[in-house]
């Protein structure tokens, strides 16, 4: 491996490895606008140059390759000279009109011009070069072309990533324009990425924008509910309103995108329907009244005629849960629903045709898809249970439905007993998405009314029936048993999946 | 001297294949099928020939670097997009002598191995692309272009592009971008295109000036082609003067000639009542000499760069005392403002910027701020992008203003022309 000196620091980097990831493991930034490690290199912002010894000319960090022995400095007067020089012919025909910018509080025009900059602009404001504002670039995205550095990152992601041709320059110089192919929209399923990849306000979520400025945003590491791929993602939330969902890096599984239909996966979470207490009937209950009212409805009943249904919408532990309270009275039978039927939108990267986080999981824990066994009375359902699930299991005749779910809905009349539990974005615990691959999910905020966990209430449950488990205070702890008793969960370990997820054995 | 490049310049109809045969066209052809390849480009490498295209880089030199076990087919590419302001030297080639250019894309695709050549033609050049057209379809009928050429075994096909109107696409890896159809934009280097060019391939660019010199060499020898011009810049150019001369046109000249001998001489001088200024000697984007620095230099690389200006493509613009150099200068910044491909920020920002501040000092508008801001600019453009369209304005910038400072001093305390 090719040992470089960069800022004096000696670094030990893989050969092909260029200068900036270099300096980056070498714990050095060197400021970038057009360059993504996901994207083939461009170029074009000049903002990442460097001084390499023996070389005369400053050389761009992003298409310099590591080699032994070079040096390299990111930070001398020459360096930052340039670097001044870049900022400032990037923002003579920029609006600087942050205080009505999205991107404000994320933005590397702003941050750069913050650390490298801070000089007072030599241009004159009324010689600004005017562009189209508030362009519809297509279902997800704005163009203000006024703000566009013309890093050509967005363009790079639709060839190179989405694989399609959607996004262009047209024009030259300083009036390069940022634009939709004749005829063509931006409409690709990964299209809103570019959201994110812009390092500044040009490109804007029409979902996002005006919504909330970035600095009230509370971020938690997340995984997309959306399908079996299981996208790493962030929450961003204030004050329990979750305002987007972005993508976070996992090599592993998403790179660093997620679908645009996996961005709306947040909606139902914010809705107005949630359920926020427990019910019997039409009557909202107390917790402790409904569970005791549970206690007396199952006193004696024969194990065999109760059953539960997991759910490849719950989590692992949600759904272990269940298997050991069902366990604990002597019931074997556990079938699990995918709520979201196989779906035709489906590709050969990240979106999947079964759009349930945790159909992996559910199975893996023993869960039986529903059959047509009919014989059952009595049930614990995880979430509404589709349409053709419930004529399967002709739940409508004289059964006893007890019925986990977020949402106090229409659809879900046939549950004598409705608990109200979190969303994906309430829930802390694991999905194993379809790689097999155990990701952690956190709650962002705790659910609203009376809302618990699914393995809190099944704790509560089992403590009035006076049996031993489950019995759990902590996600962590429910793990750590399901690790020991699941095969396939063994040798996994909370803290190491981390978030970046961990693989189930075989 | 040996005229090189012009010596069928004054025949009419050369254009037409039997009469440039008549003349001793495609003659170098069998000795350099009976060549190797290296040899041929051992020959070019010991005339000097260096490109015509600006950079003067040497054209044996340039070949040599083409990989030969790339297993990848190489490609030759004729720059034929003339377009620096002032330069018009490859116009006069194509229209008037087609064939030595093809004769001369047959010796160079044989010496790098080259099946398939492009000629990117400049799209302004109608009348040249109906002669180069008839000129190649002549050159296919008898046998030197297509299949087995003069029944050697070798192949070779010759296609035209022609461009679409863009200044940069004269540039080497814009060119090849806009001949693979895509927007030309200026490639990062490395890769150069030797190793990877045109549709991934192994590539040679060279100007039609280049690849016109190369029947001479290799008819004659390269002895005889070094035995013209100076010692580093052997040879003959072509310089295609312009301004207030008696006889503006296209001359074809032995390196190392004096300046003030071409201007006063061959170009007849000064028009009446006109006196000279200054001289572009270059095309547009190459710094400018003072009247003093024209009676000195010479008209090879070496010479030219004592002087701390480029040979470039031998556009010499004359300029008299009666024309405005902040005119000029904002004329210049008008055309590389329009003509910046948007790449990279301190071209696409810094032409319009520069033009802008030309605009407003040609307009009686400019503050004594605005020179040194220019000079600031100038540096800040130079050597940070990935071609040198940058450089090519700030290099007159820079030395329009540092060697007339107090011209540009006038205009913006007068607040108007005083040529006017």
């Amino acid at each position: 491996m090719p040992k470089v000196t960069i800022d004096e620091k000696v670094v030990d980097v893989p050969e092909g490895t260029n200068l900036i990831e270099a300096a980056r493991l070498g714990g050095i930034e060197v400021p970038h606008y057009c360059y993504h490690p996901k994207l083939s290199v461009a170029g074009n912002c000049r903002m990442c140059l460097v001084e390499i010894e023996k070389q005369p000319k400053l050389q761009i960090a992003c298409n310099t390759k590591v080699a032994e022995g070079m040096v390299v400095k990111t930070q001398n007067p020459r360096v930052e000279k340039a670097r001044r020089s870049v900022l400032e012919f990037i923002l003579i025909n920029h609006p600087i009109d942050c205080p009505i910018c999205d991107q404000a509080g994320e933005c590397k025009l702003q941050e750069y011009y913050m650390k490298h900059d801070l000089a007072v602009s030599r241009f004159p404001i009324e010689e600004k070069v005017h562009k189209d504002k508030a362009v519809d670039l297509g279902p997800w995205v704005m163009l203000d072309m006024e703000r566009c550095i013309l890093c050509t990152r967005c363009v790079r992601f639709c060839q190179e990533v989405a694989e399609v041709n959607e996004l262009c320059v047209s024009e030259r110089g300083d009036h390069s324009t940022l634009t939709t192919f004749p005829g063509a929209k931006l409409e690709n399923p990964y299209s809103a990425n570019v959201v994110e990849i812009c390092p500044v306000g040009a490109l804007t979520n029409k979902d996002f924008r005006f919504k909330c400025r970035v600095w009230f945003l509370k971020r938690t590491e997340s995984v997309c509910p959306g399908c079996s791929m299981g996208c790493n993602i962030n929450i961003d939330q204030n004050e329990g309103e979750i305002h987007r969902l972005t993508p976070r890096v996992n090599e592993e599984v998403n790179e660093h995108w997620m679908c645009d239909e996996g961005r709306l996966t947040y909606k139902p979470v914010n809705q107005k329907n949630r359920l926020r207490f427990a019910k019997m009937g039409e009557k909202d209950l107390h917790p402790d009244e409904v569970l005791r009212a549970v206690r007396e409805m199952m006193t004696g009943v024969d194990p065999n005629l109760v059953c539960g249904i997991g759910s490849a919408q719950f989590t692992n532990e949600d759904n272990y849960a269940l298997a050991s309270f069902l366990k604990e009275l002597g019931s074997s039978h556990l079938f699990y629903h995918r709520f979201e039927p196989a779906h035709p939108s489906v590709d050969d990267y990240l979106i999947k045709a079964d759009k349930n986080p945790n159909t992996k999981g559910v199975s893996t824990l023993g869960f039986k898809e529903i059959g047509g066994d009919r014989r059952f009375k009595f049930f614990f359902v995880l979430g509404a249970l589709p349409e053709e699930a419930l004529n399967r299991i002709a739940l409508e005749q004289q059964k006893k439905v007890i019925l986990f779910n977020p949402w106090d809905e229409e659809t879900v009349h046939y549950a004598d007993t409705l608990l109200p539990v979190g969303t994906f974005a309430e829930t802390e615990g694991t999905f194993t998405n379809c790689q097999g691959r155990v990701q952690r999910i956190r709650a962002a905020f705790p659910p609203p009314g009376e809302g618990r966990p699914v393995w809190q209430w099944l704790t509560h449950l089992t403590r009035l029936f006076e049996k031993p488990a489950p019995n759990y205070t902590t996600a962590p702890a429910l793990f750590l048993s399901m690790a020991n008793q699941i095969a396939a969960f063994r040798g996994l370990d909370y803290e190491k999946i981390g978030n970046q997820g961990m693989l189930l054995k075989g | 001297m040996d005229r090189v490049l012009t010596a069928n310049f004054d025949h009419p109809d050369v254009d037409k294949l039997p009469v440039y045969e008549g003349r001793g066209g495609y003659r170098s052809l069998k000795k350099v099928f009976s060549l190797k390849p290296e040899q041929v480009i051992e020959e070019v490498k010991s005339s000097g020939l260096r490109g015509r295209g600006g950079a003067g880089f040497g054209t044996g030199m340039k070949w040599g670097f083409v990989p030969q076990n790339s297993g990848k087919p190489i490609y030759l590419c004729v720059n034929a997009d003339e377009g620096e302001p002032g330069t018009f030297k490859d116009r006069e080639l194509l229209l008037r002598d087609p064939h030595r250019l093809i004769e001369g894309v047959i010796i160079a695709s044989y010496a790098i191995r080259c099946h398939t050549a492009y000629l990117y033609l400049r799209g302004e050049f109608f009348e040249p692309y109906q002669k180069l057209e008839a000129a190649i379809r002549e050159a296919y009928t008898k046998g030197y272009l297509g299949k087995n050429i003069l029944g050697t075994g070798y192949d070779l096909d010759l296609h035209i592009h022609r461009g679409a109107g863009g200044y940069i696409c004269g540039e080497e890896t814009a060119l090849i971008e806009s001949l693979e159809g895509k927007r030309g934009y200026p490639r990062l280097k490395p890769p150069f295109p030797a190793v990877q060019g045109l549709f991934g391939c192994p590539t040679v660019v060279n100007n039609v000036e280049t690849l016109s010199a190369l029947p001479y060499i290799l008819e004659k020898g390269a002895a005889s082609y070094k035995k013209m011009g100076t010692e580093k810049s052997p040879g003959t150019k072509l310089f295609s003067i312009s301004g207030p001369v008696q006889k503006p046109g296209v001359y074809e000249i032995e390196l190392g000639y004096p300046l003030r001998k071409f201007i006063h001489e061959d170009a007849g001088g000064m028009l009446p009542g006109k006196i000279l200024k200054a001289v572009i000697p270059g095309g547009s984007s190459v710094p400018i000499l003072d009247a003093s620095e024209v009676e000195q230099v010479n008209l090879d690389y070496e010479s030219m760069n004592q002087f701390g200006t480029f040979l470039g493509s031998g556009g010499v613009i004359v300029i008299d005392e009666d024309f405005c150099l902040v005119k000029a200068l904002k004329v210049l910044a008008k055309f590389y403002a329009h003509e910046s491909c948007g790449q990279c920020s301190p071209c696409r920002e810094g032409t319009g910027w520069v033009h802008k501040i030309m605009t407003r000092m040609e307009a009686g508008k400019g503050t004594p701020a605005d020179l040194d801001l220019l000079l600031n600019l100038a540096d800040n453009m130079t050597g940070q992008t990935i071609c040198v369209l940058a450089d090519s304005i700030a290099m007159p910038t820079r030395s329009y203003i540092k060697k007339f400072r107090q011209e540009f001093e006038d205009h913006v305390a007068l607040q108007k022309c005083s040529k006017m």
